[in-house]
């Protein structure tokens, strides 16, 4: 039985059965042989994915229509929802980019050197998945606030906004990166090198095909999830409509104000952006795989 | 390495103090006792302290014995949102009327629930103008605030219900208790142009300006006395026209216990329930209890001098067409979104 985790992709624990194409020869063979495990399985697989996922998004977008589409678009632009929105997406997009870098050489060193002290850092990455965002927040507040030790004070202006969001999407990209680094085959870096290609033509053509699509993908997820972040960005932002007040937290004013249709309706944006970017990416990975 | 411990030695200390009561951590908690009555209070965040000492306090009264609370803590909106949906109730406490109209429409509370003679009130508080201490920069009127290069701090009223009393202390005062409309908006106009930080609640703000931030913040005199119980380096000014605060509270209608709870809001409103909200920053509703003494200002107005909850709700704080909407919108555009990433 191999579980595929959505974060470690393909590569945390290869099934060597798996081959090069891992679900497809699977797939066929269940088929082959009808079981009542299988049949088992898929039911509750959808019975909990239907209580746990669909059918809630589906009441929220549902929720987000109880007054029409031309409600659901006045309150989507909104001038103070639709900036919210715009920042949201691009301080997400500029976060993603930088993590999709950073956390590649994050994930390089991990695993192409050696340090002392290399077992520790790998087990901090995930940290800030552990951490509840709001102390984030309060811990990033505490370091470049107004009363920074390191005197850097960016706190509430749109730079915090990417602050707070490049630190709870960190661990994305370096642990959807990582194992796939890990099972990279270096027969096939040695030998572009014994054929005489420099350290940048090995990286460029054998090394980053074989990392895009996890790369893609894990700056798919670190961009999925900072659209949603509200803990963080709520402390460490100034929350000025229109400037600094992020989507997630422009929901929860529409809440206060008792407006829910309003706040199903950002929501149901950000659902479809997701959605979109999630769909993207599945096309990228297949692409990928057929490339590779 | 070793900066990384820091972080995460920080991060422990700062989830611990959040949840020691700084900020609004909503979670639910039951008083140990034998009792076969257990009754529930939702509550709003701020009076936590207040509350946990008011129970200690009931118990050990005729009326109190064996009787046990589970209490849960909150924002004011969060909290009556979730009684209406189901979350159960005996008593709620929160920091403004429209939280409690809200159960009135789902039937939890009785439509005569302002029919004692407190108006169904347990507790008031002030808006006061807060500083730092010795109040360098001199602010102590509203119309200090919107002095150039001073930097102000209020929540944002779309997120923070309990915001609003802020904005309409504000208003009432520089608009003759709501008589010059027009004058009320354009001063919200100038004094917004002021404010820095909108955060999400009156506890965060008020992190916000312990945290450095600000010169003056607009804050309930209660939040004020806490944060100096707190030995926070912080003063503030009563204004001279400033509005009163009032609080309600109210015991639902599906309440399993309704005498026990009946009994708990009678000890509230006794002198020692009173003196005990005194004590920890609140004004009482009932005078002559003794504890700390709150000066009165001397034009001091309540939110129905000012035109009542509807009437502010709609004309000043609905997301559209309202003065503070218009302020906010307009804030957008004088520093357009396209302006620098770095526009503070």
């Amino acid at each position: 039985m191999t579980t595929t985790t959505p974060l470690a992709g393909s590569g945390l624990r290869p099934d060597p059965a798996a081959g090069d194409a891992p679900a497809e020869p699977r797939a066929r063979q269940q088929r082959g042989r009808p079981r009542v495990g299988p049949a088992l399985g898929l039911g509750t697989a959808v019975l909990y994915l239907s209580l746990i996922v669909l059918i809630p998004l589906a009441a929220v977008v549902w929720r987000s229509q109880e007054h029409g589409f031309g409600a659901f678009w006045s309150a989507i632009r909104t001038p103070d929802a639709w900036a919210a929105l715009e920042l949201t997406l691009v301080a997400s997009a500029i976060v993603a980019l930088v993590n999709l870098v950073m956390g590649t050489v994050i994930a390089w060193v991990l695993v192409r050197d050696s340090f002392p002290g290399k077992g520790v850092v790998d087990a901090l990455i995930d940290l800030p998945f552990a951490l509840p965002t709001i102390v984030a927040g309060l811990v990033l507040l505490a370091l470049y606030g107004p009363n920074s030790p390191l005197h850097i004070d960016v706190a509430y202006t749109r730079i915090s906004v990417g602050l707070a969001l490049l630190f709870v999407t960190l661990p994305f990209v370096v642990r959807t990166v990582q194992p796939v680094l890990q099972e990279l085959d270096r027969d096939m870096e040695q030998a572009a090198h014994s054929l005489g290609a420099g350290p940048w033509l090995t990286f460029r053509r054998i090394i980053l095909p074989n990392l895009a699509p996890a790369m893609v993908s894990g700056a798919g997820l670190a961009f999925t999830r900072a659209i949603a972040e509200y803990g963080s960005t709520n402390l460490l932002t100034a929350n000025i409509p229109l400037q600094t007040q992020v989507a997630a937290v422009s929901v929860f004013a529409r809440i206060e104000s008792d407006d829910t249709t309003s706040a199903a309706a950002i929501s149901t944006a950000l659902l479809l952006v997701a959605f979109a970017v999630l769909v993207t990416l599945d096309l990228v990975r297949r692409w990928g795989a057929r490339r590779g | 390495m070793v900066m990384m411990k820091t972080r995460v030695a920080a991060a422990a200390a700062a989830a611990v103090l959040v949840c020691s009561g700084l900020s609004a951590c909503a979670g639910t908690s039951s008083s140990s006792s034998s009792g076969s009555v257990t009754l529930s209070l939702v509550a709003y965040s701020t009076p936590q302290a207040a509350y946990e000492k008011l129970i200690a306090a009931f118990q050990r009264t005729d009326a109190g014995k064996g009787v046990t609370f589970k209490q849960s803590y909150g924002a004011s909106g969060d909290q009556s949102r979730a009684v209406a949906n189901g979350l159960k109730a005996d008593i709620v406490a929160f920091s403004l009327e429209p939280d409690i109209d809200r159960l009135v429409d789902a039937e939890l509370v009785d439509p005569g629930w302002k029919g004692d003679r407190y108006q169904g009130m347990i507790t008031d508080s002030v808006v006061v103008i807060g500083t730092r201490r010795g109040n360098p920069k001199s602010l102590r009127t509203w119309h200090d605030l919107t002095r150039p290069g001073v930097e102000v701090l209020t929540p944002n009223p779309f997120t923070s219900g309990g915001a609003r009393w802020n904005i309409l202390g504000a208003y009432g005062a520089t608009s003759d208790k709501g008589a010059n409309p027009a004058d009320g908006a354009a001063y919200l106009q100038r004094l917004y142009d002021n404010v820095k930080v909108q955060d999400s609640s009156a506890r965060a703000s008020m992190q916000t300006f312990t945290g450095g931030k600000g010169d003056v913040i607009i804050a309930y005199e209660n939040e004020m006395i806490f944060a100096q119980q707190n030995g926070q380096a912080v003063d503030y000014t009563v204004p001279d026209s400033t509005i009163l605060i009032e609080n309600p509270i109210a015991v639902t209608t599906n309440s399993a216990h309704p005498t026990q709870a009946k009994a708990f809001l009678d000890f509230l409103h006794a002198p020692d329930g009173q003196r005990i909200y005194g004590e920890n920053g609140y004004r009482p509703v009932v005078r002559g209890v003794g504890g700390p003494s709150f000066p009165t200002p001397p034009h001091l107005f309540t939110v129905t001098d000012v035109g009542g909850w509807s009437k502010v709700n709609k004309e000043l704080f609905a997301t559209s067409n309202s003065v503070m909407s218009a302020i906010e919108q307009r804030l957008g555009v004088a520093t357009s979104p396209a302006a620098s990433p770095a526009t503070n």
